[in-house]
């Protein structure tokens, strides 16, 4: 966990989003500087996840900027873009017919057209860095949950990204290896990454985030670091949200 | 009695017509069969792409074939390609009616195959394109490495008894009266059949069909009970997938 990263900042502009009717995201600003955490809180259906899938534009905005490292790329090429932005999702999505180490070598050699062996190795390495080299031939569905996401990040991590978003990459966890999988995201974050977080792990927000975001219906209400949010809540939405989570 | 059993069960005939079975029919029956299972597949999987594109100048072409070529009895079909395109097609394959028959059999089998690979790469969850997006792949690599592998996985029992079925639709090209020489299973137990008024040699066809049929079925449960199972502890035997993939790449 020593390896030097590049980061990047992420900076979010008046990001506009709507399904149909449903105004989702309503003109939200958020900016992250390189190398730091913010965690997104906030109830289901306020947006969180759709601000986060803007970053890497899996979600393309209606209106709004965005910019990494400071240059807009709201309009570039968004593969490219996602080879920069690392993304980890609830559900893990792990490719079920390949094996593990061919999921982290499967996008190291058709994005990043590496050599097969360059790819193993690298595939390898990245397996070790989150302890399940010896899981490197089995099936996805052969491992556990937590064991599952430690791949996925690793397949993340594994194309070199400057900043990481994670979707909720506890919420489908059994209690047991919540704990594993949040330290490796901790692991992360001392290492320097850009890391985005939406969570509802309000005890790894505190200890880890840098600042904290709280959303609520399309629009973040209030926003600073840890002991801010979740000691000095100024908004009657935040302390409200918080009398029920904490 | 003996008069009953020796309409359908008359040894002699039977061994009469077994040698032309072999030789000629069964051949005939797995070239048509064959052929079509290839070529449906392959234009197969470009209908269920396009039914499955956003575009709707590619999703509408693809509904509409499908509509039409599932809609019509196959011997419709098989009639009005192989007489009909006969005359447009006579420059190229001349008057032998073989070629056609196995278009016409192709293009009914692919109108099949097509709805049989949509299902299974719909079944396939959006999670998997959006993991490979997210990690920078195009669409169209994202489709044929991640997506589409799995979702042909799902559906090979499916698509076993598809190939069972055109083993069995093949009899249907009888109608386009081909040389002796290329006559199929059916058409060889039916002539030999109507000269003597015996069904035995239809007996004996039916038999060899079932040799070719039976195994099929029973691939169709080995399939799906390795799918069942076999995603458990397995090591990637490597690029076993690509073999898959690469068949499809010709067709896109």
């Amino acid at each position: 966990m020593t390896t030097a990263v590049r980061s990047s900042s992420v900076e979010l502009r008046d990001i506009h989003v709507s399904f149909g009717t449903l105004e989702v995201l309503r003109g939200v600003d958020l900016s992250v500087a390189s190398g730091r955490t913010t965690c997104v809180i906030g109830p289901s259906g306020s947006g969180k996840s759709t601000l986060l899938r803007c970053v890497n534009r899996l979600q393309e905005p209606d209106s709004g900027d965005l910019l990494l490292d400071g240059t807009s790329v709201i309009h570039s090429n968004p593969d490219a873009l996602r080879q920069r932005v690392g993304m980890v999702f609830q559900h893990f999505n792990l490719f079920g017919h390949r094996s593990v180490l061919d999921n982290i070598v499967l996008p190291l050699r058709s994005v990043k057209r590496l050599s097969k062996e360059e790819a193993t190795a690298i595939a390898h390495a990245r397996l070790a860095e989150v302890g399940l080299q010896d899981k490197a031939p089995y099936r996805p569905s052969a491992l556990s949950g937590g064991q599952q996401q430690r791949v996925a990040i690793a397949r993340a991590l594994a194309m070199d990204p400057e900043v990481m978003l994670f979707d909720e990459a506890t919420s489908a966890l059994d209690p047991e290896l919540v704990k594993g999988v949040l330290n490796l995201m901790a692991g992360l974050a001392s290492r320097g990454l850009t890391l985005i977080v939406v969570t509802h792990e309000m005890g790894f927000a505190r200890s880890v985030a840098d600042e904290v975001a709280f959303m609520d219906a399309g629009r973040i209400v209030e926003q600073g670091s840890p002991d801010q949010i979740f000691d000095n809540p100024r908004s009657p939405r935040l302390q409200q949200f918080l009398s029920q989570v904490l | 009695m003996d008069q009953f059993l020796d309409t359908f069960l008359n040894w002699d005939y039977i061994w009469q017509v077994f040698p032309d079975l072999l030789k000629t029919g069964l051949v005939n029956t797995l070239i048509l069969a064959g052929v079509s299972a290839i070529i449906g597949t392959v234009l197969g999987m470009v209908l269920a792409v396009m039914g499955l594109s956003q575009k709707v100048w590619l999703r509408w072409p693809a509904r509409v074939y499908t509509d039409i070529f599932r809609g019509l009895p196959a011997i419709l079909t098989i009639l009005v390609i192989g007489q009909g395109l006969g005359t447009l097609a006579r420059p190229l394959v001349g008057h032998n009616p073989y070629p056609l028959g196995i278009t016409a059999l192709s293009l009914i089998a692919a109108a099949y195959i097509g709805e049989i690979f949509r299902a299974g790469i719909q079944s396939v969850e959006k999670g998997q394109l959006e993991a490979s997006r997210a990690l920078g792949m195009t669409y169209t690599k994202a489709m044929l490495l991640v997506v589409i592998p799995q979702g042909v996985r799902r559906v090979l029992p499916a698509l076993v008894n598809q190939f069972i079925a055109l083993v069995k639709d093949s009899t249907l090209v009888y109608f386009l009266g081909f040389l002796t020489s290329q006559r199929e299973l059916f058409r060889i137990g039916q002539d030999l059949a109507a000269n003597t008024g015996n069904l035995s040699p239809l007996v004996a066809a039916g038999a060899v069909y079932l040799v070719i049929t039976v195994p099929l079925t029973h691939l169709v449960n080995y399939i799906d009970k390795r799918l069942q199972a076999g995603r458990k502890v397995r090591a990637d035997p490597g690029d076993s997938d690509l073999s898959l993939v690469n068949t499809e790449r010709v067709s896109l």
